[in-house]
């Protein structure tokens, strides 16, 4: 069970002995840290969490997991509007969503996935492969576009992503599209020219209208890296969003609390698998009970 | 983005320097701080824990010495057992005796296998060898078509007999594979698989009878510098589920930490060979140990940090 990093195997006998001695805290920490929530925020939740503790003299295990998960919900922001913004903020043309991210943390999915929910509303999307550089990339996107029924607007390798995100936003008003997927290359945060790109592709798309969502893509593997790529892409492309992916894993996501309160934007959604369906809303319950819980369930 | 740890440090430092020996509440001080960069690190927990204990108890039982002062020492301990772990025994890929060599690659989804495996081929093609890349992930959408690519970028050939994106049978593709080799006089053979999930038993399974049926010299877990804890489970998953003989760290061109490459090579003992540094098929090297240890701690040059101490 601690493979699953639940709380719980040792916390009924400390509980049961007459003072929440620091091995009671030690498991807690251990909990969020094992779940990467970093030592920063598990620090603010352990004090915070010992505070109540002390003021509400709990003193049983489902008592103590019970307010650790309020103050991770809390933590959370469950109020947030985690809905995907699909009406253009001018009011006319497409609403255009693009996909950022580091490399290979599932955004071309997430487009074929996203792309599959809004055709459900009986939504029209187009995709525009700005991925020019990665190889077999606007194939790979095309065979998700073929699988959800979504057209792909590509160019040849090497083109310019900028260029074609804004054909493929061009195309999407033409022919009267109600949502523009753009798919991009992944890139880490620290290259500063790939930055600068992503940062034009985004200018170059806004010449047609304001972008509706900017959704970072964040593999829920990801350690303390995590809030550096939210720093950064942050900054240079105003995101909108979080899309938590690869949760059906054993990792747990943690860094997300801290990623979300960086960007002052909340997670909107979680991919639980490779397949077309296995994407679904963020649900904070959810999230806090893995990370407090562990895995089996 | 981190405080660096001798930045941590040097408060602790101050306030030891000049003591001759150090005392059992400098050593945990020391320690305090050596854990919190390891967290922030990423380093997993368990790992943290144990090599803690470690450095502890060669402090309290350390000789005093005469040329470095207590808190060099310290920095001493901890730089010489990071590189003991992540280095020890580094050794060179394994061939056959009885061409070809083969190599399977192994990772979660997105760790880098597909371009590493065209980084290798690159890399063998210079070093006079015939690589064959195999196709054997024939479920992410155009795997098969991305080692293309890559195949042809490293002026190398590749065994694709199947379309993939879900169509085909990835252990006859590896089976097969082999006789291509023979037949085509090719001296190595890199199995490129898809991504899988170490909880997936389906999949790992999947994994076990590719590696059955290729009979691999070398199985190369490819793990992404960026993972956090789960670095730990994932390892343990890979090393009881397929069996790994080495590990290639990806994504090192970033800047994570990557403590996780002191969390795989203390759960699967295997060690770390390559380092790949960027979607470009020359950004690829053989790791360094001493590099990755002052990586992990944030600490610059280990040496300098020892004679400002
Ligand atoms: N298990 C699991 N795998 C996923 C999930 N999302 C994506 N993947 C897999 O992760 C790998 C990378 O996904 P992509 O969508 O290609 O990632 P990307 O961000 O577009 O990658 P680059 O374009 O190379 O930067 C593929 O093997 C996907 O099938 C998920 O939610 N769960
Ligand atoms: N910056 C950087 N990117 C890398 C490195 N290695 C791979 N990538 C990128 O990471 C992404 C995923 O790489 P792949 O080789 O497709 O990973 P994979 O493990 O084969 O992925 P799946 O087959 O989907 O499981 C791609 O965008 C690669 O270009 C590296 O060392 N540095
Ligand atoms: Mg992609
Ligand atoms: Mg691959």
């Amino acid at each position: 069970a601690r493979s699953n990093n639940a709380l719980g195997k040792g916390l009924l006998a400390l509980l049961a002995s007459d003072k929440l001695d620091d091995d009671v805290w030690d498991e807690v920490e251990e909990t969020l840290l094992s779940a990467d929530v970093g030592m920063a925020d598990t620090t603010a939740v352990v004090e915070s969490l010992r505070e109540r503790v002390k003021v509400l003299g709990t003193r049983s295990p489902e008592e103590l997991r019970r307010l650790l998960k309020a103050e991770l919900t809390a933590v959370l922001e469950p109020e947030l509007d985690r809905s995907i913004a699909t009406v253009p903020p001018s009011g006319e043309g497409p609403a255009v969503i693009m996909m950022v991210g580091v490399n290979g943390s599932g955004k071309t999915t997430t487009c074929g996935r996203v792309a599959r929910v809004l055709i459900a509303e009986d939504k029209t999307v187009l995709m525009g492969a700005a991925d020019t550089f990665r190889a077999a990339a606007a194939e790979q996107l095309e065979t998700w576009g073929s699988r959800v029924g979504a057209k792909v607007v590509r160019r040849g390798e090497g083109a310019d992503p900028a260029s074609v995100a804004f054909d493929a936003v061009k195309a999407g008003a033409e022919q009267g599209a109600d949502v523009v997927l753009i798919d991009t290359a992944g890139r880490l945060q620290n290259k500063a020219g790939l930055m600068d790109e992503l940062g034009k592709v985004k200018r170059v798309v806004e010449k047609q209208g304001p972008v509706a969502e900017t959704l970072l893509v964040l593999d829920a593997t990801t350690g303390q890296n995590g809030l550096q790529q939210a720093k950064v892409f942050g900054e240079v492309c105003d995101v909108t969003g979080i899309v938590l992916t690869k949760l059906d894993g054993s990792a747990k996501g943690g860094i997300v609390i801290a990623v979300q309160r960086q960007l002052g934007v909340p997670v909107k959604l979680v991919g639980l698998g490779e397949g077309p369906d296995d994407l679904a809303p963020f649900e904070v319950g959810a999230f806090v009970d893995a990370i407090v819980d562990g895995a089996e369930s | 983005m981190f405080d660096a740890l001798s930045d941590r440090l040097s408060g602790i430092f101050e306030s030891i320097r000049g003591k001759g020996r150090l005392t059992d509440a400098d050593i945990d001080a020391t320690a305090r701080e050596i854990r919190l960069a390891l967290l922030e690190a990423d380093v997993a927990l368990p790992v943290v824990k144990t090599f803690i204990h470690q450095i502890k108890e060669r402090c309290k039982g350390a000789e005093v010495s005469k040329a470095l002062n207590p808190a060099q020492q310290i920095i001493k301990v901890v730089n010489e057992e990071l590189i003991a772990i992540l280095g020890g025994e580094t050794r060179r890929l394994n061939y056959a005796k009885q061409a070809p060599t083969v190599i399977m690659l192994a990772g979660l989804q997105g760790a880098g296998k597909t371009t590493l495996a065209g980084k290798l081929a690159k890399w063998l093609k210079s070093d006079e060898h015939s690589p064959l890349l195999v196709a054997a992930d024939l479920q992410r959408p155009n795997a098969v078509g991305q080692l293309q690519v890559l195949a042809e970028r490293a002026g190398v050939a590749v065994y694709a007999p199947e379309p993939g994106s879900g169509v085909g049978d990835p252990v006859k593709v590896a089976t097969d594979s082999i006789e291509e080799a023979r037949r085509k006089g090719h001296d190595v053979v890199i199995v490129d698989t898809a991504g899988r999930l170490g909880i997936d038993e389906e999949m790992m399974q999947q994994a076990r009878e590719i590696r059955a049926a290729v009979n691999p010299d070398e199985v190369l877990f490819v793990i992404d510098a960026m993972i956090g804890q789960d670095a730990v489970n994932t390892a343990e998953a890979f090393r009881d589920g397929v069996g790994i003989t080495g590990v290639v760290l990806s994504k090192l061109d970033g800047d994570a930490r990557g403590g996780a490459a002191l969390s795989v090579r203390h759960v699967t003992g295997q060690p770390i060979m390559f380092a790949s540094t960027g979607e470009k098929l020359e950004d690829f090297d053989v790791f360094h140990p001493d590099r990755m240890a002052s990586r992990i701690l944030g600490m610059g040059d280990m040496l300098t940090l020892i004679e400002q101490a």
